[in-house]
């Protein structure tokens, strides 16, 4: 048996591996992300939740693309107060649990994450980067400023590690994170989907219902890793990777950019639930290969090599 | 990828449901049991199981008139075009010597194509068509046709054939006959006693389940049934599944927003 060890720690949450699974993908049901946490994650992400309950947008919400998925969902979900049940029905069955959320304000905002601190989430998780809703519920974290304000009321009200999660669909990924950080907050996660669109040459017109949706995938992974990779030069915060992570080759790619940990989505299409454990094993046959003897060793290495 | 097909002809099967035949590759290396999601360009897209499933052939959609897609869907004519991704999800094991199948409803849209995979294989099954009245029974010729006398009527009203629900009469069936399995597609209230019922007999059954469909493609988690997703772990769930999702299985769903809802059909 090899002494290495795969637990990571992100501001303060311990998980006994480096991957969850990406918000908005099962997380609506509590039981599918029990299975998700069997499948092998360190922790659960929530389906982000908002202050009152949401049907999302009409179909069709996803379409298979080139290289990738394309969602426009609309955020989906029975509102934060519903799902209070769910958070503490799982972390009784010793699940990590990481609760994402959005606001159409900053006060909605607050609101929520205290609702979800009290509720006992391990983390937060602040989705200020849907590129699906309109303007002001989703894409608060396009601005510095609102960036800043959000996660300093956020954090005013929260007791577990606050990480913020950004959208790439901005000129400046990095100055956003630094707003994160000047707003108190614990980690980055990076990155939501990439805002592209559908159209149907036969029948003319887009396909999404709501016209434009946000690219995921394997087509989504290079921008992810440059995302990652300017963050971290950026702020001095634990980062996420998040974005066309399918295996443990993406995962190491990361870390090397500098993630502590990464979230998997679209993957699970194709990998299924077991793509956690399967990544996992990746990256301890990584690091014992390479003689590393922990996940620490190899976040940000790429950066000194660059 | 979304495709285009045309429809090349429709069938009034009931006052309120019509099979729409159209032509599509992929459709037609399906397995029954197996659906696939309709777009409506400008409207919905709605998940539908694939009533003929012909190999090189002509695919359709049997639909019920229930709401907004599904009514124009129903207006729909020759020539007319929808959108098509699929097939999803995983259809029926053929298995058994014996088998019993039972449709309520638009369910014989998913057993038809069924009870043609079992007569390809030299098995003859048993085939409960049950609907509310006469006038509902879809699909009566072109199974009666394929099976003869091992068709059974049922209607609610007592119409035609047995007087009662499909899952009544199908408890007659597990007693009088010995199905080895029962394949089961129709209201869910129905299902869940065909089940219970097949339980205390031990007999196996695999039934054909609906949740609200988004993505299809096992993402989102909107068609969640326990540690379940119907899209792509069903829409067909085996005895074993069935168990495991008991409590919900007849009881309850999650809305589209994702919150607990009861089942009433
Ligand atoms: C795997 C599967 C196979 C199906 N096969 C058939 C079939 O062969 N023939 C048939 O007539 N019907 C079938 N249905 C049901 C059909 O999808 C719904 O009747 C249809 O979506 C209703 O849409 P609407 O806009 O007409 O009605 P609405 O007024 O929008 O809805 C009426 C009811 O239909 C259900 N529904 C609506 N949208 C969806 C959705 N996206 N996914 C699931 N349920 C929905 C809800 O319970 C709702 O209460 C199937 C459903 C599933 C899940
Ligand atoms: C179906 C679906 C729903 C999503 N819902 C959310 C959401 O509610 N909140 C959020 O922050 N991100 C959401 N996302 C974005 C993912 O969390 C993730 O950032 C993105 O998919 C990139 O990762 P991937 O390539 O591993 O899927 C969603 C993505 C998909 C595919
Ligand atoms: S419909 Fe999205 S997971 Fe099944």
């Amino acid at each position: 048996m090899s002494q290495l060890s795969l637990s990571v720690d992100i501001a303060g949450l311990r998980l006994r591996n480096p991957t969850m699974n990406a918000a908005g993908v099962l997380g609506i049901s509590a039981s599918l992300l029990k299975r998700v946490y069997e499948g092998g994650a360190g922790a659960v992400v929530t389906k982000s939740l908002g202050p009152a309950p949401r049907s999302g947008h009409f179909n069709p919400t996803m379409v298979i693309v080139e290289g990738g998925v394309l969602n426009a969902m609309g955020l989906p979900n029975p509102g934060a107060e519903y799902f209070v049940s769910a958070i503490k029905a799982l972390r009784a069955e010793g699940v990590p649990v990481v609760a994402s959320f959005f606001g159409a304000s900053i006060e909605d905002f607050r609101d929520v994450a205290e609702l979800l601190s009290e509720a006992g989430a391990d983390a937060l998780e602040v989705n200020v980067s849907c590129p699906n809703v309109q303007e002001e519920l989703g894409m608060l974290g396009a601005d510095c400023l609102n960036t800043e304000k959000v996660t300093a009321a956020v954090k005013e009200v929260s007791k577990p590690p606050v990480f913020v999660k950004l959208s790439p669909n901005v000129t400046d990924i990095a100055e956003i994170a630094k707003a994160a950080e000047m707003g108190g907050a614990d980690a980055i996660t990076a990155v939501n989907t990439l805002k592209g669109m559908a159209i149907d040459a036969d029948f003319k017109r887009p396909i999404l219902t709501n016209v434009t949706g946000g690219l995921s995938g394997p087509a989504l992974k290079s921008v992810a890793l440059r995302c990652v990779w300017d963050i971290v030069q950026a702020v001095d915060l634990p980062v996420v990777g998040c974005g066309g992570v399918a295996n443990w080759r993406d995962a190491v790619e990361f870390m090397l950019a500098g993630a502590s940990a990464v979230e998997v989505g679209t993957a699970i299409r194709e990998r299924g639930f077991g793509v956690y454990k399967e990544i996992t094993t990746g990256i301890e046959g990584y690091l014992e290969a390479n003689g590393f003897g922990s996940i620490k060793d190899i976040v940000g290495l790429a950066q000194e090599a660059a | 990828m979304m495709r285009a097909a045309v429809i090349t002809r429709v069938l009034r099967m009931a006052p309120d449901m019509v099979t729409l035949y159209f032509e599509d590759e992929e459709c037609s290396k399906a397995s029954p049991g197996q659906y696939a999601m309709i777009w409506i360009p400008g409207g919905e897209e709605i998940p539908m199981s694939l009533s003929t499933i012909n190999p090189g052939g002509e695919s359709s959609l049997t639909v019920r008139d229930v709401g907004e897609a599904t009514k124009t869907l129903c207006d729909m004519k020759e020539g007319d075009k929808v959108g098509v991704r699929g097939p999803f999800g995983r259809g029926y094991t053929v298995s058994g010597d014996s088998p019993l199948l039972v449709a309520g409803g638009t369910g014989v849209a998913s057993l038809a194509p069924l009870a043609e995979a079992f007569v390809e294989r030299g098995v003859k099954p048993t085939f409960i068509l049950g609907a509310k009245t006469e006038s509902d029974l879809a699909f009566r010729d072109r199974l009666e046709n394929l099976l003869g006398d091992s068709v059974v009527l049922a209607t609610d009203d007592g119409s035609c054939g047995f007087e009662g629900f499909s899952s009544q009469c199908a408890v007659k069936l597990m007693d009088e006959g010995s199905p080895d399995i029962i394949y089961t597609c129709g209201p869910e209230l129905m299902m869940v006693s065909v089940f219970d019922e097949a339980e205390s007999r031990g007999i196996p059954v695999q039934a054909s389940l609906e949740r609200y469909i988004k993505c299809a493609h096992g993402l989102c988690g909107s068609c969640a049934i326990g540690p379940y997703r119907v899209c792509m772990d069903g829409p067909v769930f085996d005895s074993e599944k069935l168990r495991e999702v008991r409590e919900d299985f007849g009881s309850r769903k999650m809305d589209p927003t994702g919150k607990i809802v009861g089942v009433d059909h």
